[in-house]
C-alpha cells in the first residue's frame, strides 16, 4: 500500500440481551452466560432475546419505527448509540460525509401470512393462482422494505442522516469480518476518513430457525457454554438478538475534531478456506500472523459451538494465546451471525479503552465458511 | 532507470478491464448480446416460469435458456454468475483454470427460502390443521432437507464462485439494491488502487424473477402493467412510461492493475476511470426532490476520474422506465452537463433487457465497454412518445459514433447512487 494511516475507534453502539451500551456489556462480559435466555418462546430452540429498549431514544419518529422490522430497529438504534458515543450525532456535516458499511442478512417474514398461505395451499385447486392472490392481497405493501438487506443502511441514512454512501455486505459471519476489513483498509489507505461500520441481527423470529435447523446447526437445548458443547448431541449455536456499530476514523481525522480515541483497529485478516480437518486451525494460525497479533491479554472468540470447528479453534487459541483470557462471544450475547465480528471488535475496544487490556484479538470462524482475526490495541 | 508505468491523475494505479462476460434474456455471451442490443431486439416476454393468474404484471426478461434444480433465485443467480465469469476470465486469459489470481466481489440478490421449499416442509411436517413455522422447523429437523441450509444462506453463491474459479481471500457478497453491480466494480477498483490485489473478479448477478419478488415490486407500484405486447412495456424516458420490467442476468468484469496486465501481455479492453457514490436519506424508495444525491454521485465519479463533464461522450442511463427514476435521472444529468445534455447521447439498455436489479450495474458496465469497443451506442427501444419534461438526446436507434468515455449510472432503493466512468484510454 502506498500510504497507511492509523485507524482508530471513537464510537461504540451495542444492544443485546445484556442491555445497551458498552458499560452494560463490559459488566456482563465475564459472567459466563448471557444475561437473558429464553427456552420457551421458540421451543425447542433457546434464544438470547434483546433487552427491552426505549426506541424513541434513537428513533424519535413513530413513523420510522413502524416502517421497520425488529432487525432494522435494533441496527438503527445501535447505530445511533455509536454516533452519540463518538460525539457526532449533532454534526450534520460530518454525518453527511460519513460512509457506512453494514453486515446483515434479510428481514423478518410475516409468519402469520406465510402460515395462512401454506395452510390454504394444501387444499387449493389452483395453487399458483392461490399463491398469487394471497401474496398480492395479504402482504403489507411496504414489508419488502423492511426485508431488503440494504434497507438497514437506508434507514440509518434516513433516521440518523449518515449519507456519505453505504454498502451492505451479506454472507453470515464472514460478512461482518469483511465489513470491518474493508472499512479499515479504506481509511488506512486514505480513501475515506470516517466510517460507521456494524451489523444487526434479530434472533427472535421463527423463519431463521427453520434455515439453521436445516443442516442441524441450531442447538435445541438450554444454554451451555460454547466451548463445552463438544459432547455428543450438545453442539450447535444459540441465536442471540444483537446489533453493534463502531465509528472508525483516521487518527488524523479524530485528532482534528478533538475526538476521544478509544482504541486502534489494526488491519483485519480474513480468508475463506475449503473446510477439512485441520483447515480452521491452519487458517487461524496464518491469519493471526497476518493481523499482526503479538501478545494479547484477551481473546474474544466468535466460535459458534458447531462441532469440530469450535474444538479446533479452541485448541488453536490455546497454542496461539496460552496466557490470554478467552471469552466466547456466544457466552455473552449468543450467536449473532453477521454481527459477530463487529460485536467482538466493539467489546475488545471497550476492554482496551477501560485499560483492562493492551491488546485484544477477536476471532471469527463462520459456521459454514470464512475465518477472521481482528486486532484491537491501545491507541 | 526503468520508466515508471503511468498512473492515473491522482497518482493511483490505473484499473484496466481485461475480460467481460454477460448473460441476459437476450442471450449468453458478448456476441449474442451485442447483436441483439444493437438490433434493438427486446428480451422481454410473457412469463412462463410460473403461473401469472391474477397478477397485474405478467411479463419479465427472464433468462429461460439456463436452468437449475431446484429453480430458486440463489441457484439461478449462481448459474448466471458462473457463465458470465467463465466468459470474462477466458477473455482475460488470466491465471489458470480454477486459479484466479485475485479477489471476488459479487453482487447477489438477498436470499431467502422460497415457496416450493416452504410447501415441501409444510407437507413433510404432516400438519393437517393450520400450518405454522413450528411445523416447518419440525420438518427441517427430520434431516431430509439439510441441503437447503446452504442453498438459502447469503454467502453460498459467492462461496461456490470462489471455489470454482479459485479466487483469493474472503469473497465479498454485497447489496446496494439496484446499484449493486456498480458497487461490486467499485470495490474491485478500490482494492486494486490500494495495492491489495492486482486483479479482481467483479460480478453482478440476479435470477430472482419468482412470484413473491414480482409481487413485492408490484405492491410498491414499481412495475409496468402494459403486458401486451411485452416487448413494448419498458420505455425509458417516454411520456407513457409506467414502471420497470424485471429482468435477469449477470455481468462479470476482470479488473487488473493496468501495469500488471501490461506486464503479462494482456489485451486491455478499457479502463474503469472513476467511481462515485452518494447516499440519500430522504425516503426509502424516493430520491431527494432536488436530486442532489444523484447529482453528487455523478460529480463524484467524474472527480474520481479527474474528468470534466465535457469528457463524457455518452451516458448509459439507469433509465428504469419508472416515472420517478427517469425524471430524477434526467434532472441530475442536466444539472451536471448543463445545456449540453440536450445533445449528449443517452440510452437505457433496460428498454430491451428490463431491469436486472442486482446485476444491472455490472451488465450495463459490460455494455458500456462494448459500446466503446464497437463505436456504436445501443438504442433505447420503444422511445415513441418523448416526454417533453425530459429534454434528452435519447438514442432511439443504434447510433454509430466514436465513444471514448461512458458515464454509467445506477440508482437504487434505500438511497443508493453509484456512478462509473469507463474509458478506452487513461484520463
Amino acid at each position: 500500500m502506498s500510504e497507511t494511516r492509523d485507524v482508530v475507534v471513537t464510537g461504540l453502539g451495542l444492544v443485546s440481551c445484556a442491555g445497551e451500551g458498552i458499560e452494560a456489556h463490559l459488566a456482563a462480559f465475564g459472567a459466563g452466560a448471557p444475561a437473558r435466555t429464553d427456552t420457551e418462546t421458540f421451543a425447542p430452540y433457546t434464544v438470547h432475546p434483546v433487552a427491552p429498549l426505549v426506541l424513541d431514544g434513537q428513533i424519535p419518529k413513530k413513523s420510522d419505527q413502524r416502517q421497520m422490522e425488529p432487525w432494522q430497529r435494533l441496527g438503527v438504534y445501535a447505530a445511533g448509540l455509536a454516533l452519540d458515543s463518538a460525539g457526532v450525532k449533532a454534526d450534520a456535516t460530518l454525518k453527511a460525509a460519513m460512509h457506512l458499511v453494514v453486515a446483515c442478512g434479510g428481514g423478518e417474514r410475516d409468519t402469520a401470512v406465510d402460515g395462512a398461505i401454506l395452510t390454504g395451499l394444501r387444499e387449493a385447486a389452483d395453487p399458483g393462482a392461490y399463491l398469487n392472490e394471497h401474496l398480492l392481497n395479504d402482504l403489507r405493501p411496504t414489508l419488502f422494505l423492511a426485508q431488503l438487506s440494504n434497507l438497514l443502511a437506508g434507514n440509518i441514512a434516513i433516521v440518523h442522516g449518515v449519507t456519505g454512501a453505504s454498502r451492505t455486505f451479506m454472507g453470515e459471519e464472514a460478512a461482518g469480518t469483511d465489513a470491518l476489513r474493508i472499512a479499515q483498509a479504506r481509511i488506512a489507505s486514505g480513501q475515506v476518513a470516517c466510517m460507521l461500520v456494524g451489523g444487526s441481527y434479530s434472533a427472535e423470529r421463527p423463519d431463521v430457525m427453520v434455515v439453521h435447523e436445516l443442516g442441524g446447526y441450531l442447538r435445541a437445548k438450554p444454554f451451555r457454554p460454547v466451548f463445552s458443547r463438544d459432547a455428543e448431541g450438545e453442539d450447535g449455536f444459540i441465536l442471540g438478538s444483537a446489533a453493534a456499530f463502531l465509528v472508525l476514523e483516521s487518527a488524523e481525522h479524530a485528532h482534528a475534531r478533538g475526538a476521544t480515541i478509544l482504541a486502534r483497529l489494526g488491519p483485519v485478516a480474513s480468508d475463506r478456506t475449503r473446510r477439512e480437518a485441520g483447515s480452521t486451525a491452519r487458517s487461524l494460525h496464518s491469519l493471526w500472523q497476518a493481523a499482526g497479533v503479538q501478545a494479547p491479554d484477551a481473546v474474544i472468540s466468535g466460535a459458534t459451538g458447531v462441532v469440530t470447528i469450535t474444538a479446533e479453534e479452541g485448541e488453536a487459541l490455546s497454542r496461539l494465546a496460552p496466557n490470554a483470557t478467552r471469552t466466547a462471544l456466544g457466552d455473552v450475547v449468543g450467536h449473532t451471525l453477521e454481527v459477530t465480528a463487529p460485536f467482538g471488535a466493539a467489546l475488545a475496544v471497550g476492554l482496551v479503552a477501560r485499560g483492562e487490556a493492551r491488546e485484544v484479538a477477536v476471532t471469527t470462524v463462520g459456521h459454514r465458511r470464512g475465518e477472521g482475526v481482528i486486532r484491537v490495541t491501545a491507541a | 532507470m526503468t520508466k515508471q508505468f503511468p498512473r492515473d491523475a491522482k497518482g493511483r494505479p490505473l484499473v484496466a478491464v481485461t475480460g467481460l462476460g454477460i448473460v441476459t434474456s437476450l442471450g449468453q455471451g458478448q456476441a449474442d448480446n451485442w447483436a441483439a442490443l444493437t438490433a434493438g431486439r427486446s428480451g422481454i416476454h410473457t412469463i412462463r416460469r410460473f403461473p401469472t393468474e391474477g397478477l397485474r404484471t405478467r411479463i419479465a426478461g427472464t433468462v429461460d435458456f439456463l436452468d437449475t434444480d431446484p429453480l430458486v433465485a440463489p441457484a439461478l443467480s449462481q448459474r448466471f454468475a458462473e457463465e458470465a465469469a467463465e466468459e470474462a476470465i477466458a477473455q482475460a486469459g488470466i491465471g489458470a483454470a480454477g486459479d484466479f489470481p485475485g479477489a471476488l466481489f459479487i453482487a447477489v440478490p438477498p436470499v431467502e427460502m422460497e415457496w416450493p421449499q416452504r410447501q415441501a416442509l409444510a407437507e413433510a411436517s404432516g400438519q393437517t390443521g393450520p400450518v405454522t413455522y413450528t411445523d416447518l422447523q419440525r420438518a427441517a429437523a427430520s434431516r431430509r432437507f439439510d441441503a437447503w441450509h446452504d442453498l438459502f444462506i447469503f454467502g453460498s453463491v459467492a462461496d461456490h464462485i470462489a471455489e470454482r474459479f479459485g479466487t483469493k481471500g474472503s469473497p465479498i457478497s454485497l447489496s446496494t439494491a439496484c446499484s449493486s453491480g456498480a458497487t461490486a466494480i467499485q470495490l474491485g477498483v478500490e482494492a486494486i488502487r490500494r495495492g491489495e490485489v492486482q486483479a479482481a473478479l467483479c460480478i453482478g448477478t440476479d435470477g430472482s424473477v419468482n412470484p413473491e419478488s414480482l409481487i413485492r415490486f408490484s405492491l410498491l407500484s414499481a412495475l409496468s402493467t402494459q403486458n401486451d405486447p411485452p416487448e413494448g412495456a419498458s420505455k425509458p424516458f417516454s411520456k407513457n412510461r409506467d414502471g420497470f420490467v424485471m429482468g435477469e442476468g449477470a455481468g462479470a468484469l476482470v479488473l487488473e492493475d493496468a501495469e500488471a496486465a501490461h506486464a503479462r501481455g494482456a489485451t486491455i479492453l478499457g479502463y474503469v476511470l472513476g467511481c462515485g457514490e452518494k447516499g440519500d436519506g430522504f425516503h426509502r424508495t424516493r430520491s431527494s426532490p432536488d436530486g442532489a444525491p444523484g447529482i453528487a454521485a455523478i460529480r463524484a465519479a467524474l472527480d474520481d476520474a479527474s474528468l470534466s463533464p465535457e469528457a463524457i461522450d455518452t451516458i448509459n442511463a439507469h433509465g428504469t422506465s419508472t416515472p420517478e427514476n427517469d425524471k430524477m435521472e434526467a434532472m441530475g444529468c442536466a444539472a451536471v452537463f448543463g445545456e449540453r445534455i440536450g445533445r449528449l447521447p443517452i440510452s437505457s439498455n433496460k428498454s430491451m433487457i428490463g431491469h436486472t436489479l442486482t446485476a444491472a450495474g455490472a451488465i450495463e458496465a459490460v455494455i458500456s465497454l462494448l459500446t466503446i469497443a464497437h463505436g456504436r451506442i445501443p438504442p433505447t427501444i420503444n422511445y415513441l412518445v418523448p416526454d417533453p419534461a425530459i429534454p434528452l438526446d435519447v438514442v432511439a436507434s443504434a447510433r454509430d459514433m466514436s465513444v471514448g468515455r461512458v458515464l454509467s449510472n445506477s440508482f437504487g432503493f434505500g438511497g443508493q447512487n453509484t456512478c462509473l466512468v469507463l474509458g478506452d484510454e487513461p484520463a
